[in-house]
């Protein structure tokens, strides 16, 4: 629920209503979480109000977005935001007539002089940010080469993407580059304690690991989990407050849970790692997979898939998870760990290309079984 | 008179049998106001569409019972008409835009912008946005899911999204992150026990246990199924549940459980063709035969069956024949236990049998080349796809 503001909506919506991710957006580059180097150099530009043409990449959910915007917002103020920015999202509008159409009349324009007592730098430029720019075709993305060096003076570029190496190499070269890392497990908690506190909800310490842990560094989508975590819990303590708990976030971040994982593992022939006993207290509930029945070989596998496969979860989530305890076990030799890798990847290519959940899983399960023999 | 699936059918979210949990929470959400996005997803006659119809209910009350069927066209960019069939009420549409194939992005597009545009104009309405449920949501196209994603944020305030999927692998994860997951497990044997028995109840006749049993264990956890072959079972048996039953299968089932023996016994897939020319989709011809067969032999071959026939459900999603696919798996099984009972290996040394299988694979491609690689055999056909490797 990212609403990618552009200025235009409105901004009266019920702020009930409106996602958090948005609520909580940093107005200013100091707000910005983590990425401390960029925010740096960022800062730097503004005192000295010249900005190069920037490349933005990382993966989702680590603040490119709302550092641009918090960097324009920071440069032109409220006021001039609007006639400043071009802000495109490339997902619905990509092409190279948009780049011909409407990119270049405003890369075109010339801004309009500003008022001396502004208190924003607003400097006599204006800004294009093109959003998700990997998924602009090769052509648009060409189109823009010679744009943006005729028009340097009055307009600059910044380009927001997760894969640079979806750039045309011309376009990458004419950027300043920066980097932006997933967030630190610290970093992220502070945000999160930083919102929940707002939002006057107690999360326990141990909701707050989930978080992050099913999240791995992506903070859009741990303020997400956040969000409908609190939903629920508040939809439900009208009767009493229930806190929400590590089991709710796994359940809405659509995970397996660990019991389940653990079962199929050890119908699989792999034995739990020591130290989940704790994972296994966590979800009491499910008390029926807790005690897994040694019941290995292909009817063990077989009737353990078909369980899974009743419950409803999901495969390519289930082997990212099988994945995680796997690569990570201290009693599995390298040589089964390497084995089993390649299993994973190929089960991963085969769900890709549509394979059948039920037969897939039951093919990771055959193989690793046999590969741990 | 309608099917006991339907007449049955519970119509709030107290009168659900089984996932009280669940029920709660829906109950909850559709009191507080603040309504998300919702992603259902389960095994197939788990109870998601019930679920979601008994939300909408407990959303804007028995109004949305009240359905019509249209059918609205829709015009591709290159003016192609689609016929779309649309189930709607005066606060739901109901789509499943997966019936278009690879247009269902123009589908969803138009349907979604028309919705979202306009308001609610009912002021009794009790919810200012409507909803748009979205079936089989994991068979939606990238393209489709990537417009989706604008628009479900773009539109949240006079629109909600519920989507029904039966897995999510298939989705995108932007699209996960914007919804409440839901997930609707199938129901445990307790549970579907207490939905037959309620029916029966309900229809005033004795259900005997090991009919209940017998039914519980064929359905393998599809609701919709069970009651399904309790309303026959109770039709052929009229007045009185007799106890010693014989759930009838469908002809397909028994029809697959006839090729599995006859690729064990007598090595022939004869007749594969007739179970795919009477459009029983062809991955579930795959996993059926293959259940049967893998009954059926040895437990060192098991694995491998599975193995390869995962191996050729996947081949069968990327080639175009799937004909192909399903011999050539029949052929590796075929081989496979030839085997494990004669001992031939097929890579080089028992060159009869491979004379055979050879042949048999030129019959398969019909004017393909088939070639002999260092001791292994490839089958091509023309556009020099691969179909056959043993």
């Amino acid at each position: 629920m990212f609403l990618k503001q552009t200025g235009k909506t409105q901004p009266s919506t019920d702020t009930r209503l409106q996602p958090w991710v948005e609520k909580y957006r940093p107005q200013s580059i100091d707000e910005v979480s983590a990425q401390e180097h960029t925010v740096a150099v960022l800062k730097k530009a503004l005192t000295s109000t010249n900005l190069p043409h920037m490349l933005f990449y990382g993966p989702p959910g680590t603040g490119k977005t709302s550092t641009i915007l918090a960097l324009a917002r920071e440069l032109f103020g409220p006021q001039n935001f609007r006639s400043r920015i071009l802000e495109l999202n490339a997902s619905d509008e990509r092409g190279i007539s948009i780049v011909r159409e409407k990119i270049k009349t405003f890369a075109r324009q010339t801004p309009r002089r500003t008022p001396e007592d502004s208190a924003y730098p607003c400097p006599p430029y204006k800004i294009v940010i093109l959003d998700e720019a990997d998924s602009m075709t090769q052509d648009a993305q060409g189109a823009l080469r010679r744009i943006m060096e005729t028009h340097s003076r009055i307009t600059r570029f910044c380009l927001v993407c997760n894969y640079i190496t979806r750039i045309i190499e011309p376009l990458a070269s004419r950027c300043s580059k920066f980097r932006f890392t997933p967030l630190s497990s610290s970093a992220t908690l502070s945000r999160l304690e930083h919102i929940a506190a707002s939002e006057s909800i107690a999360v326990s310490p141990q909701a707050f690991k989930a978080l992050i842990t099913t999240s791995d560094g992506d903070l859009r989508r741990s303020i997400t989990y956040l969000q409908s975590a609190a939903r629920l819990s508040l939809s439900v303590s009208s009767t009493g407050a229930r806190p929400i708990t590590p089991a709710d976030i796994q359940e809405i971040a659509g995970t397996v849970p660990d019991p389940v994982v653990l079962r199929f593992l050890a119908a699989l022939g792999v034995d739990p790692p020591p130290g989940s006993d704790d994972a296994m207290d966590v979800d009491g509930d499910e008390s029926a997979f807790i005690k897994p029945p040694r019941v290995t070989g292909f009817n063990g596998v077989r009737d353990v898939v078909k369980e899974i496969m009743r419950a409803g979860y999901s495969t390519a989530q289930l082997i990212i998870q099988i994945h995680d305890v796997m690569i990570h076990h201290p009693i599995l030799t390298s040589r089964q760990k390497a084995q089993c890798a390649l299993i994973f990847a190929e089960a991963d290519k085969a769900l890709n290309d549509g394979g059948d959940e039920e037969l897939q899983l039951l093919e990771v399960g055959m193989r690793v079984h046999k590969a741990l023999l | 008179m309608s099917l006991w699936v339907d007449k049955y059918r519970p119509r709030t979210l107290d009168a659900l049998h089984y996932h009280k949990e669940l029920s709660e929470r829906l109950a909850s959400l559709a009191a507080s106001g603040d309504f998300p996005h919702m992603l259902f997803y389960g095994p197939s006659g788990g109870g998601k569409k019930t679920r979601i119809a008994c939300t909408l209910r407990e959303l804007f009350g028995p109004g949305v019972e009240k359905l019509k069927i249209d059918q609205r066209v829709f015009e591709t960019p290159s003016k192609r008409k689609l016929d779309v069939n649309i189930v709607q009420s005066n606060f739901h549409i109901e789509i499943t835009p997966s019936d278009v194939g690879i247009y269902d992005r123009v589908v969803i597009q138009e349907i979604l912008k028309e919705i979202a545009q306009t308001q609610q104009v009912d002021l009794s309405a009790k919810q200012r946005f409507k909803v748009v449920i979205i079936n089989e949501a994991d068979s939606l196209s990238r393209d489709a899911q990537a417009a989706l994603r604008r628009t479900m944020e773009k539109y949240m305030s006079n629109m909600r999204i519920i989507l029904c999927a039966n897995s999510t692998s298939k989705l995108i994860a932007p699209i996960k992150s914007r919804c409440l997951l839901m997930r609707v497990a199938a129901p445990s044997e307790v549970e579907m026990e207490a939905a037959l028995r309620h029916v029966a109840k309900e229809e005033k006749f004795d259900l005997p246990d090991n009919a209940c049993e017998e039914i519980i264990k064929d359905s393998g956890g599809n609701l919709r199924k069970a009651l399904l072959v309790l309303e026959a079972l109770k039709m052929q048996s009229f007045t009185r549940f007799i106890s010693n039953i014989n759930i009838a299968k469908p002809d397909w089932e028994s029809y697959c459980g006839k090729v599995a023996e006859l690729i064990i016994q007598k090595q022939t897939p004869d007749q594969l063709y007739e179970l795919l020319s009477h459009c029983i989709p062809p991955t579930v011809v795959l996993k059926t035969i293959a259940d049967r067969v893998v009954d059926m032999v040895d437990e060192s071959l098991k694995g491998d069956i599975m193995h390869w026939a995962a191996f050729y459900e996947v081949r069968m999603r990327i080639g175009s024949k799937k004909i192909f696919h399903l011999e050539a798996w029949v052929i590796k099984v075929m081989s496979l236990q030839k085997h494990m009972y004669y001992g031939v290996d097929l890579t080089g040394v028992g060159f009869e049998t491979v004379a055979n299988v050879q042949q048999f694979i030129m019959e398969v491609l019909d004017g393909g080349i088939v070639q002999i690689v260092g001791g292994a055999i490839c089958g091509r056909n023309m556009k020099g796809r691969f179909v056959a490797e043993l």
